[in-house]
């Protein structure tokens, strides 16, 4: 396997080559060894966090953003989402108290991060 | 009733104001905060994604979040938030300045300040403002419009998107619409080379495999109700569409994200000096305009690309308009800063040179350069250097001047960068 990558470590941007020879991960283009576990990483498990929305019963405060508490494959985003937007918020949240204890098959919570209780 | 007396006044309680308020409330002033959103939080309210507070707070929060914590520390030290409230006008008294203000609770009402922050954040280019000709059918959004229409009041915009411009928030909604269910066709970008964080160009469209149009634009929209399609066209290096490479694209959405302006309408009737290059006041390293006893931050001073420097300047206006409110002032002795070379703006644009200390400036390139050298000198005595490997204009830079090395008697400071 071979992929191109831009490094989002920091403002530099390196533009990474990496690929798998047998069990190994080569990385060429790196200027730092962040560059290097970055394009591990991408070509492995790409992983994100996932930032939304979900749907409350308040009027005055209708939908409540939310992130999970890490990282999440790249390839479970959408059913994440799927699963997300089926959810209702009945409580006044505020940042960091759980909306759903596990994202889709991981075990990362999904987490508030505004404050409902404002006004 | 006479009007309520403040040392500190700060205009907005986005991130800007909310860091000016707690560092006027620090330095020892009474202050109080005027927005006109019924929360305070600014544009962080509806920037639910995260890669904010990475300088400031040594981690990675989603706009919400970086609110809450300054939210939470004007809340903790009692500052006086009026919300859901206008500023219908500002003039000049004896002791500094008055305001006219309006809500649902007092009417029409006036307070006093003897120093005003303004931090106002700024506005998005429109359509109108990009010249892109046709009928006005729905289905014409600026990127903050759909950015507020999705993650506040939970509307989808359209299906079917193409976005303009390659700036950060354009970049985030067309990962925002694809997780939401909409199609993004494609972001087409003018320029060479893409306006936003390479990060976000990343993370936004790779990841989702939208793709990116460089130096090709929208040059009209169709249909009269609702919007059916757009046509896009290559464009030369001087950035005129090339006849013959037009193409039509069916969509029902069409993003706009081709820049911000400062807002600083409020501030005309003083007769403030704004920078041309920047659209905001005119300041020194106090961040102080042209009129004594007024101060600019955030957005509304430059537009930024982080977070932590709207904040970052929040907090210097907050703590100079509290010295002036509090009778700490001295004429200023200003010298200009001319920005030379490969320099698109500089902020700020002069130093008083009568105080001592540090003065932050921030710049960003004219272009993209590698390896760059950046000379800041005084009569042909050099007051500090910098090198860098790569500079972007999306990315501004900032430097910190030790003021004591500015010889007496100086006409200006140069600021030179060289690719």
């Amino acid at each position: 396997m071979e992929k191109l990558l831009v490094c989002i470590q920091c403002p530099q941007g390196c533009k990474l080559m990496v690929k798998t020879e047998g069990e190994e991960v080569l990385v060429a283009g790196n200027k730092c060894p962040r560059g290097a576990s970055y394009a591990r990483q991408e070509l492995l498990n790409p992983c994100r966090t996932l930032t939304t929305t979900v749907r409350t019963e308040f009027p005055d405060f209708p939908l409540l953003p939310v992130r999970t508490a890490g990282e999440i494959p790249l390839g479970s985003l959408f059913a994440a989402m799927g699963e997300i937007n089926r959810l209702l918020v009945r409580n006044r949240l505020r940042p960091g108290d759980v909306v759903l204890e596990r994202v889709s098959g991981t075990d990362v919570p999904l987490i508030a991060t505004a404050d409902m209780t404002l006004n | 009733m006479s009007p309520a007396k403040w040392d500190v006044v700060v205009i907005g309680a986005g991130p800007g104001g909310l860091a000016a308020s707690i560092a006027a409330d620090k330095a020892g002033a009474s202050v109080c905060l005027v927005e006109r959103e019924a929360r305070p939080g600014g544009i962080l309210k509806q920037c639910i994604h995260d890669g904010f507070g990475l300088v400031r707070f040594g981690r990675k929060l989603t706009g919400p979040e970086y609110a809450f914590l300054d939210i939470e520390e004007v809340k903790g030290r009692g500052i006086k938030l009026f919300t859901e409230t206008f500023l219908l006008d500002l003039d000049r008294s004896e002791e500094g300045f008055v305001l006219t203000l309006q809500n649902s609770e007092e009417a029409v009402f006036r307070l006093e300040a003897k120093a005003l922050v303004a931090a106002t954040g700024c506005r998005e280019r429109t359509a109108r403002q990009v010249f892109i000709h046709g009928q006005r059918p729905a289905g014409v959004y600026t990127a903050g419009t759909v950015q507020r229409l999705i993650n506040i009041s939970g509307y989808l915009p359209g299906k079917n998107c193409v976005i303009l411009g390659s700036g950060d928030i354009g970049l985030i909604m067309a990962r925002r619409l694809t997780l939401e269910g909409a199609k993004v066709l494609g972001v087409y970008e003018i320029k060479p080379e893409p306006s936003g964080l390479t990060r976000n160009i990343v993370q936004c469209l790779e990841d989702y495999n939208i793709p990116l149009h460089l130096s090709t634009t929208v040059t009209e929209v169709h249909g009269t109700e609702r919007l059916e399609g757009v046509t896009v066209c290559r464009v030369d290096e001087n950035m005129r569409p090339l006849p013959g490479s037009e193409e039509y694209v069916p969509c029902d959405t069409l993003v706009l994200s081709v820049g911000l302006i400062p807002e600083n309408d409020i501030l005309h009737p003083l007769g403030v000096e704004i920078d041309p290059r920047t659209g905001g006041p005119v300041v020194d390293q106090l961040l102080a305009t042209s009129e004594a006893g007024l101060f600019s931050c955030g957005n509304a001073l430059h537009v930024n690309d982080l977070v932590d420097y709207v904040s970052e300047s929040g907090e210097i206006a907050g703590a100079s308009a509290a010295r002036h409110a509090l009778g700490d002032y001295r004429p200023p002795r200003h010298v200009p800063i001319l920005a030379k070379g490969e320099i698109l703006y500089a902020v700020p644009q002069r130093l008083d040179v009568s105080l001592g200390g540090q003065g932050i400036l921030y710049f960003r390139a004219a272009r993209t350069l590698t390896d760059a050298a950046l000379v800041i000198s005084a009569g042909g005595r050099v007051l500090g250097e910098k090198k860098y490997k790569s500079l972007r204009p999306p990315e501004m830079e900032r430097i910190v001047l030790d003021l004591s090395l500015v010889p007496a008697g100086e006409e200006n400071i140069v600021l030179e960068l060289r690719g």
